[in-house]
């Protein structure tokens, strides 16, 4: 079987170190990266830290960065990428230990970005609202965010400023102010007006190309900005 | 209040976790609901289920319809008061998600669109694309951020439960970011912990499905139910058991023998692909031992054809797939055949609950796949545990609810508490040397595919439960190969397979014990079904010594037991 040599970034939080770890890693045509991961934590080291959970790119926990690439490593083989390979934690995230960064800040925009359908009133459960296909049609990208954070990796902007809602939170706020069930228009629109929103996007469009699920973050927000446009031109 | 003091705490944020949480939360602004997992809500294993969600929403479908095909499922060991009561609900909670902004898919006219799926006698399938689990999952997550009386505590491993006098107290937990040993207090708790597929080698299953949730409740005196009934898919991707849904053949696909033979005409004739698991996993099985799979590197399998389909129709219904196949074994559907074998997916045992979710622990509450109704039976239809979650997760943050309006915090003796945290700390993190976790957890894995998988027999059961027992015996040798207290992800596999071993034993035991086969049990030294003796469902209860087997009567409204026949 052939060997590769991992080089993985670590972070000793408790004496506050960086440092690097390598390790010889078996694997065959269709071993991934997080297999390789794995053998590492169950046969070498125990101490490597990093999480993962459903290993088929649907639950977003093995976001890293191999070879300066944000990546999920559950749907990266190793014989796809060059060797040998560098892993590192997300970038812009503060970093918990080794692999594992702290993504709470994401979770708090989510929040911001009113994440949920907002009525005036709820309907009766016996009443199904009528949605045309055409009209999923237009949610149907910036629904399939799984929230893996590769977008905010290779996002400079958020990387300078995190006060930025950044690349998957604008998708989220743009998937509610497209759906036809939704009734906060305005609410959504004035939050994608504000300076730390869809403005301040510079337009680099790296969230788009690293993005695993095909979500276009990078359209999304240019289309919040022409609706924040038009909005505040004709209010 | 005490910052860690909580009306209902819901242990794990999946499907049936944050439907419980929000179903308690929107009872009274004043309760205060916590979701304490292990993990942040959105990646919890409801994630990855693909095809959807069945309840009976459409003109040609209705209530006895949904609840017969239930019930037969299940080999007539669904208790059938709680399949009414399931498929009743069933169309209200699916609704209700599609007002919460679930984008199901839809018909020309806009209105939710059904698919087949195995086992069901008409179309009844809610999904969205492939993805159906995602959407729900994403839905629910999204919206119970909307409750500022839902507090989180992501990624807290629950160690223990602290029960006092039959009444539950509160939960011990290990925050994972700072490694600080935390009690919560609850007046009411809720597990919602999802399935155990880590126990088996060849699953479906997320790394994160360690049964956690069954174990705690076994472990404070808590019977497990029906623990034997374990679900193999018939359709995952050899090596790495990713799921290609039942969804691909609701669609029309079809499966193949090396003889590019539809071989289910030999089993199911009546309902070919969209036969029910148990019996479509014994089939491969059975023509894999016939010789008539195909060779591959990671053994044998039989093919799944949706060449048919056509390009159109596999991007718009099954995306999913067609990435997967890409991705993971590099095919793509369209043109080629996917391979495919049986693989452990879910347990239709669980904690033992009743109707209203209730364990026989005063204030404990359990639902989704780590608790048993039982709705399930002995084998579940695809697409019954999406709606499952829903309709027993929000029954359980209801009586949660009332349960902790009605009820006080009981006093807890902090010995209690410091016995667990020593536990942890003395026995596990500063144990100077032992062996390595994943010594036990491949040996682990190992025994239950081999022996306690899709045919059983007396002999393997007994050396299963030797080899379990062994291995508990091992366990107590385990130590922390990480002594440090920040993310130590190591401590968390060592209690994830504390956790294993105690479910291994259950399913183990209970599978031993019953002698006949019915649905997802299949014993070949007693291959009839036995209604006589066990037309029962299975209670184990963890002693001191071995596992304690008792039984209860299948409750039985209007469908008496039936040869199952497709």
């Amino acid at each position: 079987m052939p060997e590769t040599t991992f080089i993985i970034k670590r972070y000793n939080p408790e004496k506050g170190v960086f440092y690097t770890s390598e390790y010889k890693v078996p694997y065959e045509s269709d071993t991934t990266i997080l297999s390789g991961l794995i053998y590492i934590k169950d046969y070498l080291d125990r101490t490597l830290s990093f999480r993962y959970s459903c290993r088929m790119a649907s639950c977003g926990s093995c976001g890293m960065v191999v070879n300066k690439k944000p990546t999920l490593v559950c749907r990266t083989l190793i014989e796809s990428v060059k060797k040998p390979i560098y892993i590192e934690p997300l970038y812009n995230f503060p970093i918990i230990k080794d692999l594992v960064v702290d993504i709470d800040i994401f979770l708090d925009k989510l929040k911001f970005v009113k994440s949920y359908i907002i009525r005036e009133k709820e309907e009766d459960l016996d009443k199904e609202y009528i949605v045309k296909p055409e009209q999923l049609d237009l949610i149907k990208h910036s629904s399939s965010c799984i929230n893996c954070m590769l977008c905010y990796a290779a996002c400079p902007v958020f990387g300078s400023d995190e006060e930025f809602i950044g690349p998957a939170a604008l998708a989220i706020l743009y998937r509610y102010l497209h759906d036809p069930r939704d009734q906060a228009k305005s609410e959504r629109i004035k939050i994608a007006s504000l300076k730390n929103s869809a403005y301040m996007c510079s337009m680099v469009g790296q969230c788009t190309v690293v993005c695993p699920k095909g979500v276009d973050p990078s359209f999304h927000i240019q289309r919040l900005k022409v609706i924040s446009t038009l909005n505040n031109l004709f209010s | 209040m005490d910052k860690y003091s909580h009306d209902v705490i819901v242990i794990g944020g999946g499907a049936a976790g944050l439907r419980a949480a929000i179903e308690a939360a929107s009872k009274s602004p004043k309760l205060s609901v916590a979701i304490v997992s292990k993990v942040y809500p959105m990646r919890s294993h409801t994630v990855s289920a693909e095809g959807g969600a069945a309840a009976a929403i459409k003109p040609d479908d209705n209530f006895d319809l949904h609840a017969y095909d239930t019930i037969k499922g299940s080999d007539f060991l669904a208790d059938q008061d709680a399949v009414e009561l399931f498929v009743r609900l069933a169309p209200r909670e699916i609704i209700r998600l599609e007002h919460w902004g679930c984008p199901w898919n839809r018909d020309q006219e806009g209105k939710i669109d059904v698919r087949w799926f195995g086992g069901m006698s008409v179309k009844r399938t809610i999904h969205a694309a492939d993805k159906t689990g995602f959407y729900l999952l994403h839905t629910l997550f999204q919206t119970s951020l909307k409750y500022d009386n839902i507090v989180r505590y992501d990624e807290y491993f629950v160690t223990s439960i602290i029960v006092e006098n039959n009444r539950f107290c509160g939960i011990t937990a290990l925050s994972l970011r700072d490694g600080a040993f935390h009690f919560l207090k609850g007046k009411a708790a809720i597990i919602a912990t999802g399935g155990a597929g880590q126990i088996y080698k060849f699953t479906t299953n997320g790394a994160i499905n360690t049964g956690d949730g069954m174990a705690l409740a076994y472990r404070i005196g808590v019977p497990l139910k029906d623990m034997e009934f374990v679900q193999f898919h018939p359709t995952c991707l050899p090596g790495s058991g990713i799921l290609i849904s039942e969804a691909a053949r609701g669609e029309g696909g079809y499966l193949l023998n090396n003889k590019y033979e539809r071989f289910l005409k030999n089993y199911v004739p009546t309902k070919m692909e969209l036969g029910p698991r148990d019996i479509i996993s014994r089939a491969i099985v059975n023509e894999i031992r016939l010789g008539n799979g195909f060779k591959g590197k990671h053994g044998d399998y039989v093919a799944l054809d949706l060449r048919h389909l056509g390009e159109e129709k596999i991007e718009e219904k099954l995306p999913q797939i067609r990435e997967l196949a890409k991705t993971f074994v590099g095919i793509d559907p369209v043109n080629e055949l996917i391979p495919v074998r049986p693989g452990q997916h879910y347990f239709m045992g669980g904690v033992h609950v009743d109707l209203n979710t209730s364990t026989p622990v005063a204030g404990l509450f359990a639902a989704g796949e780590a608790s048993c109704v039982s709705i399930n039976g002995a084998n579940r239809l695809g697409s019954n545990s999406l709606p499952e979650c829903l309709v027993f997760g929000a029954i359980s943050g209801e009586h949660a609810a009332k349960f902790a309006i009605e009820h006080d915090y009981c006093n807890v003796a902090y010995e209690n508490i410091q016995i667990e945290e020593k536990r942890i700390f003395d026995q596990l993190l500063k144990k100077e040397s032992g062996i390595a976790p994943a010594e036990i957890k491949y040996k682990l894995k190992e025994t239950m595919e081999e022996k306690v998988g899709i045919l059983r027999n007396e002999k393997e059961l007994l050396e299963a439960c030797r080899e379990v027992e062994k291995l508990k015996e091992m366990f107590k040798n385990v130590s922390a190969g990480d002594k440090t207290m920040i993310f130590n992800t190591d401590i968390v596999e060592i209690l994830e397979l504390d956790f294993m071993l105690d479910v291994a034993e259950a399913v183990a035991y209970s599978a031993l014990y019953r002698k006949e086969s019915r649905g997802a049990h299949y014993r070949t030294d007693y291959p009839e079904r036995n209604d006589k003796e066990y037309l029962a469902h299975t209670l184990v209860y963890k002693t001191r010594e071995k596992p304690q087997i008792d039984y209860l009567p299948v409750k039985i409204t209007k469908w008496q037991p039936a040869e199952r026949k497709y």
